[in-house]
């Protein structure tokens, strides 16, 4: 089968590989009808995330139509059902699965040993992801094997098209949950760092549970407008000061809740000093993420309010104002999302028409032009914001 | 080797490459990754044979200054094998604009190593041209053409419009593990136990 292979730093390529088979009783194959690029994939795509192999497999948002099921995945499952895969895997059964914390989930992760290491206790495995996470193959592929795919699938029902249930998997549960952590009240100014695909999906959630004002932070003019689209009042950091702005927003109070969706990469500028020293940093291997975002929203945020944070980061950070934190008694809440948790109540927001997710798309593409679009996904090129695959 | 390590990482049933397709690698790129190294091993070998490369030009006392280029050349290095090569690869446009100098003040006709020089020279000014036609490729390649982004006005994403989404998930439980500090919510005046969750 073709698939989207990582060779090495931002070297990708639309390979001929072998195709997956059955390895485990509760495994089934799901030929890929629809899969998309997401912000996690540029991570791993300029190799800032440690522990990705030549030969591995990308893809982690996908969905597509079962066409195998293993013998202790056939009472969930059957051929012909068609399914949207969580980016996390999971067992449904041990502890952190059964309190809903999927993303941790202490089963699945089958390089437990190295994540054990490195993050003082493995998380769940994640498809098209680091080796710290499994390893597992992603779906940006004409086939996957799904391991754990009893618990590790979202059902969905024909008739609704792929493009409006696809970012089940990944990108509007990781909003939602961003914006559910934040606990909004009505009378809640939100802030949102980062209007890609997960911003947008952060906005939207934002909006739909009721705060009073949203508000989005990024400087690109398409995202910035479809931002504003989605109701959010828009902030462009290169003509504005974002901390001014903000507090002229909140009547000097500064926004109760703080979402970053920008993660470890933020975007680098002489007019931010602080981005210049962790890229130098990170060059030469002394810092792993910029988290110029962190420390923005650290000092905007109110008192007692609320940082969450779905963006990613990798490894170490520089110069955490902590003591911030401290005395402004925030609350910080991360994590990959917990995908599972969700995306009941959520298909069915979808299939009421409260939101319709397909409204971020703006590149369909065949399989064989993935590895242009990851270029053109990470230059900003063309308008992009999401891209789809069609196997 | 890597792929030797890579395929003992997976599993039997993890698909393994038969054979490679076309890459998110543009020339440019490649380009730039093989300046990036060049930079690198220049580099060393300034920083470790700086006596040998004085001697050969002539330029007998400048091993200080040799030296520095040779860290030097390590930055234009790791910034060109760095996603910001365009930065990189100007960078060593500088770079060897210097070079250029500094060997200009060993062209004197009383260096007997002239000849030597004259080489260093053209060889420089080749590498240079090299860096020119591979900045200008990464920075065409990778840079945002101007002009109007297409208008994404029309985006909502929501079906009945934004004014109606608004709350429209108030029906929401916010789990209990997600709960902010009741601190923030204490806007009424009765006492916080008693007081209804707003949803
Ligand atoms: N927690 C999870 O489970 C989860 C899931 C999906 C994605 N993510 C992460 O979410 C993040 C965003 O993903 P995406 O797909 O939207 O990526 P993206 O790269 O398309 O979007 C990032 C946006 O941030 C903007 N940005 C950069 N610097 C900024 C700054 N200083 N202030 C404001 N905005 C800035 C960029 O212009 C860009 O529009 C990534 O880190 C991704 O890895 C996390
Ligand atoms: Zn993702
Ligand atoms: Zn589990």
């Amino acid at each position: 089968m073709r698939a989207l292979v990582w060779h090495g730093k931002e070297d990708i390529r639309c390979d001929t590989v072998t195709d997956p088979e059955i390895e485990q009783p509760r495994d089934a194959i799901v030929k890929v009808t629809s899969c998309a690029i997401c912000g996690s994939d540029l991570h791993l795509f300029h190799n800032f995330i440690p522990a990705m192999l030549p030969g591995d497999v990308m893809g982690h948002e996908m969905m597509g139509e079962v066409v195998e099921v293993g013998p202790e995945a056939r009472g969930k499952l059957k051929k012909g059902d068609r399914v949207v895969v969580p980016f996390t895997i999971i067992c449904g059964e041990c502890d952190q699965c059964k309190r809903g914390n999927f993303s941790v989930c202490q089963t699945t992760n089958r390089k437990k040993y190295l994540a054990d290491k490195v993050f003082g206790h493995a998380t769940a495995g994640l498809f098209g992801y680091t080796h710290l996470t499994g390893g597992y193959p992603g779906g940006q592929a004409e086939y996957l094997r799904v391991p754990f795919a009893d618990a590790t699938h979202i059902k969905v029902p024909d008739g609704i098209p792929d493009e409006k249930v696809l970012f089940l998997g990944d990108i509007f549960p990781t909003g939602w949950q961003a914006a559910v952590q934040c606990d909004i009240q009505p009378t809640d100014t939100v802030a949102i760092w980062g209007c890609g695909p997960v911003g947008q999906m952060a906005i939207r959630s934002a909006v739909l549970l009721g705060a009073k004002q949203v508000i989005a932070i990024d400087h690109l003019p398409e995202r910035l407008e479809m931002a504003e689209a989605g109701g959010a009042i828009t902030i462009n950091f290169d003509e504005e000061s974002v901390v001014e702005r903000l507090n002229e927003l909140t009547g000097g109070e500064g926004p109760e809740k703080c979402i970053d969706a920008v993660g470890m990469e933020a975007h680098v500028s002489p007019s931010m000093p602080d981005t210049v020293y962790d890229r130098a940093k990170q060059m030469l291997g002394a810092e792993s993420d910029r988290p110029h975002i962190l420390r923005e929203m650290i000092y905007v945020c109110r008192p007692a309010g609320v940082i969450s944070i779905p963006g990613v980061y990798g490894g170490l950070v520089d110069k955490i104002p902590m003591g911030q934190v401290m005395n402004k008694g925030l609350t910080i809440r991360t994590g990959q999302t917990h995908v599972n948790r969700w995306t009941d109540d959520l298909l069915r927001r979808i299939e009421e028409g409260q939101i319709d997710p397909s409204f971020v798309i703006t590149h369909t593409v065949s399989l064989d032009e993935g590895p242009e679009m990851y270029k053109v996904f990470r230059d900003k090129q063309d308008s992009c914001i999401k891209v789809v695959l069609k196997p | 080797m890597a792929y030797y390590i890579s395929n003992i990482a997976r599993s039997k049933g993890d698909p393994k490459v038969l054979h490679a397709g076309p890459s998110s690698l543009g020339a440019a790129d490649r380009m730039a990754k093989a300046l990036g190294w060049f930079s690198i091993g220049l580099g060393i070998a300034e920083l470790v044979a700086a006596e040998r490369i004085t001697r050969a030009l002539g330029m007998e006392g400048k091993e200080a200054l040799v030296r520095a280029y040779g860290v030097r050349e390590l930055g234009h290095g790791i910034v060109s094998l760095s996603p910001d090569k365009h930065l990189g690869l100007w960078s060593r446009v500088a770079g060897d604009g210097l070079d250029i100098a500094t060997l200009m003040t060993a062209m004197r006709h009383d260096n007997p190593k002239r000849d030597n020089v004259g080489i260093a020279l053209a060889a420089v000014l080749g590498v240079t041209l090299l860096d020119i036609i591979g900045a200008q490729g990464v920075t065409a390649r990778h840079s945002r053409p101007r002009g109007r982004p297409r208008s994404y006005r029309d985006r909502t994403g929501f079906p009945q419009g934004v004014q109606a989404a608004r709350g429209a998930a108030r029906d929401f439980q916010v789990p209990p593990d997600m709960r902010a500090a009741p601190t923030l919510a204490a806007v009424s005046d009765r006492a916080p136990q008693e007081r209804a969750r707003p949803h």
